[in-house]
């Protein structure tokens, strides 16, 4: 057992933990966060996504050990005082889930790709959700989600399709 | 999926890393980034007794000037590579190979020098690498030495370093005002390529001067297309001598064969992929 100390979602832990423990099954086996998902385990479908220091990184290819020191924010630290993150509200807004898991990554990577490039093209988004995959193959409405969250494109009054 | 159980050690410093390999012997592994060891792991390809983690040794991270040319920290992530102003300046053809490399998430967590130790035969740093003579820094317990880059590559996922010892940086020779690019031929986003060519050029007046251009998956290790960087050399940068000169990429290379194109398809493919790059390289 190796000893860890980290924070997560703004909370700091102490845990002793298996060297080979990844980090995404610390996060739901250990922390009950289990807003963050595993989807294909083989560090290929980014639903596993999450901030390591402020960076994205699939969770599913990190020992927990090697976190140790480092802040973590998962889906679950997103939200503050009841009130969605904006890139939560876009996907909301646009529709940008079917199925819902590959979200959670989703929103995590897209939060990334604005704090590298406040204002991408499309082409830009497409790209730095590349490590994402959506197997309902929505992404249509992810790639607007973000550019809504963006500032670059109006929230959509009305939704096509929308079940509300 | 979950890795066999392993001791583990992060050491902060190289020297210590270096005795903790030596007191693992055959039984340690080196992890840095760990975007391919720990795949591997996980499926249990592999089961080391001890992991040895250079994820806390900082003098190993960072971009530095080193007179003619820049050393890169072996455990400096690709993310870091990707945006540093000595690299792009310098050995552009590195930026523009990582700018391509798997996914965002992995640029952050994988490391230059972790991808380079190990020596996937369709890893996208090799064939850069080649290119630009980069010589490779391994570090042992007797002291450090430098392979050169045409001696670093032996086999499938086999490189010089020997049991024991370290990658701890690497130097690429500056070529400043060089052009220079990446050409990635892939069926699917964030995947490694089917073949792919890193081409720098240096062009006077219209005229191909100097030219480098490194291949990747045409073989157990990249390699130097070295007929086609002579072939190059004193033409026009137009699509005819280029397409003239890339027709020979293909030569000496021994592709795989698997279900994305049998070995003559790759050797195709080779040059015309050398001809875009090239061309793209030389601002065409």
């Amino acid at each position: 057992m190796t000893r860890i100390n980290l924070t997560v979602d703004g909370d700091t832990y102490s845990d002793d933990v298996e060297p080979r423990m990844l980090l995404v099954h610390y996060l739901r086996e250990r922390l009950g966060k289990t807003g963050t998902v595993v989807g294909c385990d083989t560090s290929n479908c980014g639903a596993c996504t999450v901030h390591l220091d402020g960076h994205s990184v699939k969770s599913c290819n990190v020992l927990a050990v090697q976190a140790d020191g480092s802040e973590v924010t998962t889906i679950e630290g997103l939200a503050t005082d009841g009130e969605l993150h904006p890139m939560q509200a876009a996907f909301h807004e646009c529709h940008a889930l079917q199925c819902g898991y590959c979200t959670p990554g989703m929103i995590m990577q897209a939060i990334d790709v604005l704090n590298d490039n406040p204002k991408p093209s499309e082409e830009e988004i497409r790209v730095g959700l590349e490590g994402n995959l959506c197997r309902c193959t929505g992404y249509h409405n992810i790639v607007r989600a973000v550019q809504v969250a963006s500032g670059q494109e109006p929230k959509p009054a009305s939704l096509e399709g929308s079940a509300s | 999926m979950i890795p066999a159980q392993f001791d583990y050690v992060a050491p902060s410093t190289v020297e210590e890393a270096l005795a903790a390999l030596a007191e693992a012997g055959d039984e340690g592994k080196i992890i840095a980034g760990g975007q391919s060891l720990l795949p591997v792991l996980r499926m249990r390809l592999n089961a080391p007794e001890k992991v040895i983690d250079l994820g806390r040794i900082d003098a190993l991270r960072g971009v530095r000037d080193d007179g003619d040319a820049i050393v890169i920290g072996a455990m400096t992530s690709h993310a870091d590579v990707l945006s540093n102003a000595l690299v792009r300046d310098n050995a552009f053809v590195i930026t523009k190979a990582v700018e391509q490399l798997a996914d965002p998430q992995v640029r952050h967590r994988g490391t230059f020098g972790g991808a380079l130790a190990h020596a996937d035969p369709a890893g996208d740093l090799g064939a850069p690498a080649l290119a630009l003579d980069a010589e490779f820094v391994i570090a042992g317990q007797g002291g450090s030495r430098t392979v050169a880059a045409d001696d670093f590559f032996v086999d499938l996922f086999t490189t010089a370093i020997e049991d024991g010892e370290i990658l701890t940086e690497v130097r690429i020779p500056k070529r400043a005002g060089w052009g220079a690019h990446y050409e990635k031929f892939v069926r699917v986003a964030h995947q490694w390529p089917i073949v792919a060519v890193a081409a720098a050029v240096k062009v006077d007046g219209g005229t191909i001067s100097e030219a480098r251009v490194g291949l990747t998956n045409m073989g157990s290790t990249p390699l130097r297309a070295r007929s086609v960087e002579q072939a190059l050399v004193g033409r026009p940068a137009t699509d005819e001598a280029v397409r003239a000169a890339a027709a020979s990429a293909g030569e000496g290379t021994n592709p795989p064969s698997d279900l994305n194109g049998d070995a003559d398809y790759r050797k195709h493919l080779a040059t015309v992929l050398t001809r875009r790059a090239v061309l793209a390289a030389a601002g065409g």
